[in-house]
């Protein structure tokens, strides 16, 4: 009987981070778009070819690092082994609750816990070219792989999240929401608003010339709603990457992409 | 570069850029300045219209990569040839995009790379033969610019 | 110095032209931006390419500050003979990368 309990906690949890009150002007399953789909045809092909797609450039860095060793002689890859299949459908289900930590944490932040409880060595400093490097050959293993906020231990990061993308912030008193679920697909002097899925995170962001994490890009959402950018790795930022990903749940990854 | 896309975004009346960011002129190439690099390169040549196939989007989401193809139609064989092409800019800082030397031995008079482009402007692809002739072909590109941008 | 990445056929019939693709990771910074406290940023970019096949020139390449960042570059040759084709970048402050690909050529 235990088993049966056990189960059913589990689907109510499941229930109700699926059912989590959906919003006013949530966006329908079925007409979510992801960055990639509101791109130009331009971007796109830049994207699809892996020979053009700049982001290879890290992901070929990353797959080196994997099988660098580290201070104490470990590499990823003497724990992990093949990225290729260790590594499949991680990204997607990133940030994630960490036991030890008690609270949810990003690929990056992961990452760099790795380094300094397995293999003695300093952590990679923020949106540096290392630690991008290997989240983008991590982060490719999961292309084409469904987003899964599922844990119910996440749920309170995603509310958290939510109730950050819905609240109004900054000079120009705008939310999140407004933009990217209200008026996703109309002009923002000149570009498209996009609804602000994170599926091909990392990304080769054509404006930065280089690759970077969603944290990086939020920062440049808060700059443009004029609002106090969130610290690297705050509990705001793991909040809102969390509800992102919720919110982007069943769509497929695309990373590292390739974003205007 | 930058500084131009910042006052065209404070132009705009848009939620990035311009309020915060410094805004400073720089000398900026000019169809004036654009001729003046084409004859520093070419020499007085008469640059005739055709053979030469330019292909970058007529509106392009960033101009910090633009995807740029140059085809220039010839057999490629040794007497009969691409000897380079030239690309060349109205508005960038620099009116000189790329230069490139072929021989026979490339097959095909195709390629492709990604430029940057600071504002709306047209762009002038020059390709000198083997035999002396010169074509080219030229387009005109809208630049729109990333909404919510890195700050400080 | 980050690898370039190089894309040749591994095989082709004499005579086919076939697509090269190169893609190098490299700032290119224009010479134009000042940084946002004012500082000015001095022009480092890759100046030029050069492709050659057992040896010989094939293709070369001139790249100014309005080639964006991480240069991407196809061209084509014709497959003659098998062998070797290196890749040459060099640019400012004394940048210098290779690259090499071997190809098998067939009748």
């Amino acid at each position: 009987m235990p088993g049966i309990v056990f189960q059913f906690r589990c689907v109510l949890g499941l229930l109700l981070i699926g059912t989590t009150l959906a919003a006013a002007g949530e966006i329908p399953m079925s007409e979510r778009r992801s960055g990639y789909d509101t791109m130009s045809a331009d971007t796109k092909a830049m994207q699809d070819d892996d020979t053009a797609n700049p982001a290879s450039l890290w992901v070929l860095e990353g797959e080196t690092l994997w099988s660098s060793k580290a201070a104490n002689g470990k590499s990823c890859a003497d724990c992990h082994g093949d990225a290729a299949q260790s590594m499949k459908g991680v990204a997607a289900r990133y940030p994630a609750f960490d036991a030890k930590l008690n609270k949810p944490i990003d690929l990056d932040q992961r990452i760099n816990l790795c380094r300094a409880e397995h293999q003695n060595a300093t952590p990679f400093a923020p949106e540096s070219r290392d630690l991008l490097a290997l989240s983008a050959f991590v982060a490719r293993q999961s292309r084409g792989l469904p987003i899964v906020q599922a844990d119910p231990k996440m749920q309170s990061a995603i509310e958290a999240g939510r109730a950050l993308f819905e609240q109004r912030v900054g000079q120009l008193n705008l939310s999140c929401a407004q933009c990217h679920d209200d008026n996703w697909g109309k002009q923002l002097a000149g570009s498209m608003i996009p609804q602000a899925h994170p599926t091909g995170y990392p990304i080769y962001r054509l404006e930065w010339q280089s690759l970077g994490s969603l944290q990086r890009r939020l920062r440049n959402c808060l700059f443009g709603q004029r609002a106090e950018l969130y610290a690297r790795d705050a509990p705001e930022m793991i909040a809102l990457e969390a509800f992102l990903m919720w919110r982007a749940r069943g769509m497929p990854m695309d990373a590292p992409g390739v974003r205007p | 570069m930058d500084q131009n896309r910042r006052e065209l975004l404070t132009g705009a009346g848009a939620l990035a850029g311009g309020l915060l960011l410094v805004s400073m002129r720089s000398a900026d190439a000019t169809p004036a300045s654009m001729r003046a690099a084409i004859r520093n390169v070419l020499g007085d040549v008469e640059i005739g219209k055709g053979k030469v196939s330019l292909d970058i989007a007529p509106l392009v989401e960033n101009g910090n990569a633009v995807p740029m193809t140059v085809a220039v139609e010839s057999p490629m064989t040794a007497t009969n040839y691409v000897k380079a092409i030239h690309v060349f800019n109205e508005k960038n800082p620099q009116p000189n995009i790329i230069s490139i030397h072929l021989g026979p031995r490339a097959g095909k008079a195709s390629i492709s790379t990604r430029i940057r482009l600071a504002d709306s402007q047209r762009v002038v692809a020059i390709a000198q033969m083997s035999d002396g002739s010169v074509w080219s072909d030229e387009v005109n590109v809208i630049v729109t610019l990333a909404a919510c941008v890195e700050g400080l | 110095m980050a690898k370039p990445l190089i894309n040749v056929p591994a095989k082709a019939k004499r005579g086919d032209v076939i697509e090269i693709k190169t893609l190098i990771s490299h700032v290119m910074e224009t010479g134009f931006r000042h940084s946002n406290i004012g500082e000015f940023l001095p022009r480092d970019i890759i100046t030029q390419f050069v492709c050659s096949y057992n040896g010989e020139e094939i293709f070369r390449a001139e790249l100014f500050p309005a080639i964006a960042a991480n240069p991407f570059i196809t061209f084509h040759t014709v497959a003659t003979e098998s062998g070797t084709l290196t890749f040459e970048w060099t640019g400012d402050n004394g940048f210098s990368a290779s690259g090499q690909a071997n190809i098998t050529v067939v009748d």
